[in-house]
Parts: structure tokens; C-alpha cells; sequence
């Protein structure tokens, strides 16, 4: 096995990757950034109805689920400090920690979705046809962003599910933590993400 | 870290070290390659991939100018002429000029011109390959079902969520193959910040890295651009979910702005590492110092960062305001600047040199001819009222086709020639090669020349027929195709007959001077045994 000799055991680089995380972080968030354009777009042409429909959205369930998100953005963070000073247990509580909390922001996500569309709103409903050009247009990118959003946080549970059993099998150890510090880094960019579209759907009325 | 003692595997050669093509790393087959890290390999399977996407492109092209050779249905309806260009559209833009050369000649070269044994991360490298290949995948499956898409590479809104034809599959296929643009370009930063040999500063790095530097931030930047508008139109026609759709108050200008938003830049993506490739070759064959290096790399970052800033132009008669049209022309013709900085550099470069006319120098030269025409002739795009005459004619079509297959495709040939003997260590029939170069060149001109003459008398494109009064230079455009396309067949035979009877050659056969000139042809698997030390600026003779 000449190729595995030296090709694969490179020298690590904890630099690089994180050099590499970053620079995935910006991809993100551009392809969100195509989403808010439209979004300012459409908020510019349909002021009235926007403030209408979002009045339409739970703030409860949104202020529940940024609370969720900031804790689970502490508690990843605090699981990079327990590696380094080498608490293994304190890690595999703080990464489950976030996982519960990423979980219980689905559930939430799933019964606010389910309430709208029970009472009818959905991208291509009849309903939402009668309710005119700016109700659809922000239903629309509601369902799509935080649809989107959600999509990120499933990806995250995978990657933080990873991290967990990765920090179990001492494969991430408190002098090679590079891999769950990018783990928590695309926790953050959800974390980030979700920070602006709270405000965007239900703070601005 | 040194292979050459482990080769139990494998067999060396008489020179006494194990090529990359002889390294196996214990596998067999074909898996030899889909298994494989080795950026080397990696490079080679993007070429054969694209090769074959060439040709299924190039078919599809020629069946529109043969449809073209009269007026009047001739070969194909106009609902398959659509198909037709739609697909080769997409085939030709997302699966082989905008991975194109970062993808072959990047992956092959970029970490052994700056003194680096493999790119950055080798797993995500390969990852990268096969997301392309499931985009490729998603083509295909569009060519089947409900017919071809027929909207036109563009996807433009709202056609392409009311055709009844397969367009989806397109779609998400180039969104897909978005993703490993955006793997390859992330993989490239990294690479080209952390792995340059101790000595190489910026300023020492030669031209082709940078240009891969800049194309590498373009892919990171503007492909999640067009990957989120692709995915709205998915939405549109999934879901129906209105934001392009004019009867639910969405806006169909808006899409035609979040595309070009990344399709603008990607042209840059596309032209960058070609322009790279042209400023290895000329020094290399001029035998001197590039000339204005520092304004080479200066304008390759202007050509970037500007890039972003025009968009616009592809839209002059959708009806944006006035001060919109006055700063995307304007930006426009800014972005020329350092294009044409750069021609002068490569010119001044030979002025005085002692030219040798080897085959990647033709290719270099002619590029260099092709890229004016079609340099100057978007500056007649770019310009507001030239613009509303001749937008969606021909011309356009003509313009489009000197840069992207005048400029990018002649720097791919140009650095297949000039690379060759570094990637398989052996030297092609030089005759041959010169002939098919001058009759691939002859054809080019007379395929794409005449449609500058059609655009400005006004024959539109993307249809199928056309008015008699056209028909003459429409014949010569056609004979051009076959002309090329013969041009071609006898350049890819001779370099597919080299791989195996090519004579063997030196390690330098051109006596270039940078560093993938100094290792063994083919390279090792790990480039180099020791990582050099750079105490020299690139193209010193």
C-alpha cells in the first residue's frame, strides 16, 4: 500500500481546516443572502400586506425557538472548552445538550407549520390565492426560508451526532478538537441565520 | 514520506521512481481511479469525464448548424431545436467551461506549481468528482420522460416552471454541480493559503495559481447565488409558491437578476484560469520574463472583483432604469481595462523574445486573436444603444462563442498540448497536432465569424429558421462547424494515440522554467521527495 504510506497521514493542519469551515460558512450564507434579497424586494413592494401577514405569525413560538438556538449555541461552544480541558463526560453532556435542544426547535418548527397549514396557509393553497399578492409572497418566503433554515438544522443534528460519537471514540481528543470546533461553527452559522430571519418574519410588523 | 522505498505494490520505471500513472495504491481496474486522492488522478478524471461531455455538446452543436444550413425545417423541428440548444447549453456551460480548467488543469497543477504534494483536502477533492458526476447524472435523466428542457441554458422565469418539458432534473443538476464548483474553489483557497512552499510569497507565485486564486473566490461567492435561484424555480414548479410568477405578484425580472448575479462571474470563471494558462505559455516560448507581472496579477483581482458589478448588461432591454443601464454599461467597459492590461502583457512578452511556434504557442497566439474579436465585440454589447440593436441576435451568439469557446476552450487545447508531455511523460506527433490546430482555427473562424455579420442584419437567435435573405454567410457558418469539428477529431486522435506510442521526452521538454518543469514527467505520487525551497520570482529565464 505505497500510497497510503505518507499521502493520507499528511501533517494536520488545524489551520486549513479551519481556513476551510469559514470559507463554507460564507457559501451559506450567501445562498441565504439570494433569499433576503428577494425578501427586501418584495417587503419594498407590498408594505402593508407584509406587516399584515406577519402579524399572522406566533411571536411566542419564534422568541421559544431563538432562546433554544442561543442556548444551543452556548452549550456547543462550552462542549469546545470541556475537550480542551480534557473533560470527555462534560463534552458528550454538553454536544447531547444541543442535540435535545436542536430536536425540541423541530418540534416547535413542525406544530407552528402545522397550525398554519390546518388553517389553510401553504405555498399554492386556494386560501392564500383569495388573500392576495403580498400574503402569497410572504407565506411564500416564509415556508421557503424557514423551510430552508430547518433543513440546516437537520443537516446540524447529523454533523453534531457525528461530533458526539467521534468525541466518545476518543477520535476527537482535547489536542484534536479542530473537527468539533467546525461542527460548532456550522451550529453557529444556523444560530446566525436564524438570528436574522426571527426579526425579518415576526419582529418587523 | 518518501514512496519510492515502499514499492512493493507497484513497479518503477528505469529512472528509478514510481510515476503517479504506475502507482496504484494496491487497487485495481477502474477502481485505480474512483478510489484515488491523488489530485493527479482526480485532474485526469475530470478530463476523460468532460472529454465525453465535449462530444455529446459538440454533436448536439452540430445538429443546430445543420438544421441552419437552409431555411425551412431541414433536420429538426423547432420544439427539438430548443431541446437542442438547451441542452447543449447546459452541458457546455455547467459541465465543462465552468469546472473546465480549474477542474483538470487546477487539480493537476495548482499544488505542483506552488511546491505542495496534494491539494489541501485530498477526500473532499475526490468528493467534489463525484457530485459532479451525480450532476451529470441529473442531466442525462432531464434528456429523458416529458421530452428535453427547452428554456435555454438560462432557465429564465416564467417559462421554466409553466414548459411542460423535463426541466427540472436540469435544473437541480446544475444547482448540484454548483456544489462542486464551490467544493473545488474552497479546496483551492485553502490549498494556495496554507501549502505554498516555504519561500514562495505571494508575489512569487506564478500566473496560473493566481488566476485560480481569484476564480476559486468567484466560485465561493456567486455560485450560492444561482444555487438558491435555482432552487426557488424548483419551489415554483413544486410548490408553486409565486416568487416568479407574475399572476401571484412575483417578479420574472427579479429571477433574470439573481441569475446573472452568478452567471455574469461565472464567465469569469471561466476565463480567469484560461487567461492563467496563457501567461505559462507565452513566457515559456518566447523564452523571457513575463512582461508586468505585478499588473497581470493586479488586473486577474480587478477582473474579479469588477466581474461582480455587471451583470446588468444582460439585460439592457428588460426595462431596468436608466441609472441602472448608465452603471452596469459603465462597469462594463471598466472590466475591459484590465483585460486588455493583460493582452498588452502577453504582446509585450514576445516583443523581442525568441519565439519558438510549438503547438501550445499556436494556441496561445490564436487565442490571444480570438479573445480580442470577442473582447471588443462585447464592448458593442456593453454599450447602451448598440446593445438594443443587436441583443438576442446572432452577434450575440457570435460574441459569446469567441470568448467562452475562443477563449477558454483555445487555453484548454493550449494547455493540453503544452502539459501533456508533464502528465504522461511522452511527446505527441507535432505534425499532426499543427495540422489540427490550423484547421480547428480555420473552421472556428468561419463557424463563428459570419454570425457577427448575421446579428447586425438582424437575424435572431434560438430559432430554428430564418429568412432567405440570410442564407449565404448561414452556409458558410455551417461548412465552418464541419471544418472545426474534423480540426478537432485530428487533434484528439493524436493526443489519444500519444498517450500510448507517444515518443518518451525529458522531464522539460519545452524548457519552461516553473516548478512542475522540474520534477519527473509523469510526476510522482507525491511531486516532490523534498519540498523545494523558492528563492526566485516565477518566468525567470
Amino acid at each position: 500500500m505505497a500510497e497510503s504510506t505518507a499521502h493520507h497521514q499528511v501533517h494536520r493542519d488545524d489551520m486549513a481546516s479551519k481556513l476551510g469551515m469559514w470559507l463554507f460558512i460564507f457559501t451559506e450564507l450567501l445562498l441565504f443572502g439570494g433569499l433576503f434579497i428577494v425578501y427586501s424586494v418584495y417587503r419594498y413592494l407590498h408594505p402593508q400586506a407584509f406587516h399584515l401577514a406577519a402579524k399572522e405569525l406566533d411571536m411566542a413560538v419564534g422568541t421559544i425557538n431563538t432562546v433554544i438556538l442561543l442556548v444551543s449555541s452556548m452549550t456547543i461552544a462550552m462542549s469546545t472548552t470541556a475537550i480542551q480541558k480534557k473533560d470527555k463526560r462534560g463534552t458528550l453532556v454538553l454536544i447531547g445538550i444541543t442535540l435535545a435542544l436542536a430536536l425540541a426547535f423541530l418540534v416547535n418548527k413542525y406544530f407552528e407549520w402545522g397550525g398554519k397549514i390546518s388553517h389553510g396557509i401553504f405555498p399554492g393553497s386556494s386560501f392564500l390565492e383569495e388573500l392576495g399578492r403580498g400574503d402569497i409572497l410572504f407565506f411564500g418566503l416564509y415556508f421557503f426560508m424557514t423551510g430552508l433554515h430547518a433543513l440546516h438544522i437537520i443537516v446540524g443534528i447529523v454533523v453534531l451526532a457525528f461530533m458526539f460519537v467521534f468525541v466518545w471514540k476518543g477520535r476527537i481528543t482535547h489536542d484534536n478538537f479542530q473537527l468539533l470546533e467546525n461542527g460548532g461553527l456550522y451550529w453557529h452559522l444556523v444560530d446566525v441565520i436564524w438570528i436574522f430571519l426571527f426579526p425579518l418574519f415576526y419582529l418587523i410588523t | 514520506m518518501d514512496s519510492t522505498q515502499n514499492m512493493d505494490s507497484t513497479q518503477s520505471n528505469r529512472n528509478g521512481y514510481t510515476s503517479f500513472l504506475q502507482e496504484t495504491g494496491g487497487r485495481r481496474g477502474i477502481f485505480k481511479w474512483i478510489l484515488s486522492t491523488d489530485h493527479k488522478r482526480i485532474g485526469l478524471l475530470y478530463l476523460y469525464s468532460m472529454m465525453a461531455w465535449f462530444i455529446v455538446g459538440m454533436t448536439l452543436g452540430l445538429l443546430m448548424k445543420l438544421e441552419l444550413i437552409a431555411p425551412g425545417k431541414t433536420l429538426i423541428g423547432p420544439q427539438a431545436y430548443n431541446a437542442t440548444f438547451t441542452v447543449h447549453g447546459v452541458i457546455m456551460i455547467f459541465l465543462i467551461v465552468i469546472p473546465g480548467l480549474p477542474a483538470v488543469f487546477g487539480n493537476f497543477m495548482l499544488p505542483i506549481q506552488i511546491g505542495a504534494r496534494d491539494v489541501a483536502f485530498p477526500r473532499l477533492n475526490l468528493f467534489s468528482w463525484y457530485i459532479y458526476v451525480f450532476g451529470s447524472i441529473l442531466v442525462i435523466i432531464s434528456l429523458f420522460g416529458n421530452g428535453a428542457p427547452d428554456t435555454g441554458w438560462t432557465f429564465y422565469a416564467p417559462y421554466s416552471f409553466k414548459t411542460g418539458t423535463n426541466m427540472l432534473p436540469a435544473a437541480l443538476g446544475a444547482f448540484v454541480l454548483g456544489f462542486s464548483s464551490i467544493l473545488t474553489g474552497l479546496n483551492f483557497l485553502v490549498t494556495i493559503h496554507r501549502m505554498r512552499a516555504p519561500g514562495m510569497t505571494w508575489m512569487k507565485m506564478p500566473l496560473f495559481p493566481w488566476t485560480l486564486y481569484a476564480t476559486a473566490w468567484i466560485q465561493l461567492l456567486a455560485t450560492p447565488i444561482v444555487g438558491i435561484t435555482l432552487l426557488m424555480v424548483a419551489g415554483e414548479r413544486i410548490l408553486g409558491i409565486g416568487f416568479f410568477d407574475p399572476a401571484k405578484g412575483g417578479d420574472p425580472l427579479l429571477y433574470q437578476h439573481l441569475f446573472w448575479i452568478y452567471s455574469h462571474p461565472a464567465v469569469y470563471i471561466m476565463i480567469l484560469p484560461a487567461m492563467g494558462v496563457i501567461s505559462e505559455i507565452i513566457p515559456t516560448f518566447t523564452r523571457k520574463t513575463i512582461f508586468g507581472y505585478g499588473a497581470l496579477v493586479l488586473s486577474t483581482l480587478a477582473i474579479a472583483f469588477v466581474g461582480y458589478f455587471v451583470w446588468g448588461h444582460h439585460m439592457f432591454t428588460s426595462g431596468m432604469s436608466g441609472t441602472a443601464l448608465f452603471t452596469f454599461s459603465i462597469l462594463t467597459f471598466l472590466v475591459a481595462i484590465p483585460s486588455a492590461i493583460k493582452v498588452f502583457n502577453w504582446i509585450a512578452t514576445m516583443h523581442q523574445g525568441s519565439i519558438s511556434t510549438e503547438v501550445p504557442f499556436l494556441w496561445a497566439a490564436s487565442f490571444i486573436f480570438v479573445f480580442l474579436i470577442g473582447g471588443l465585440t462585447g464592448l458593442v454589447l456593453g454599450a447602451l444603444a448598440t446593445n438594443v440593436h443587436v441583443h438576442d441576435t446572432a452577434f450575440v451568439v457570435g460574441h459569446f462563442h469567441f470568448i467562452v469557446f475562443g477563449g477558454t476552450g483555445f487555453a484548454f487545447f493550449g494547455a493540453l498540448h503544452y502539459w501533456f508531455p508533464k502528465i504522461y511523460g511522452r511527446m505527441y506527433d507535432t505534425g499532426w497536432a499543427r495540422t489540427g490546430w490550423l484547421i480547428f482555427f480555420i473552421g472556428f473562424i468561419a463557424l463563428y465569424g459570419p454570425m457577427f455579420y448575421l446579428g447586425m442584419k438582424g437575424m435572431p437567435r434560438r430559432y430554428f429558421d430564418y429568412l432567405e435573405e440570410y442564407h449565404g454567410p448561414n452556409i458558410l457558418s455551417s461548412l465552418g462547424a464541419l471544418v472545426m469539428i474534423t480540426g478537432f477529431v485530428i487533434m484528439i486522435v493524436n493526443l489519444f494515440k500519444a498517450v500510448r506510442e507517444g515518443t518518451k521526452v525529458g522531464d522539460n521538454p519545452w524548457g519552461g522554467t516553473n516548478l512542475e518543469w522540474q520534477i519527473p514527467s509523469p510526476p510522482p505520487l507525491e511531486n516532490y521527495e523534498e519540498i523545494p525551497v523558492i528563492d526566485k520570482a516565477p518566468y525567470k529565464f
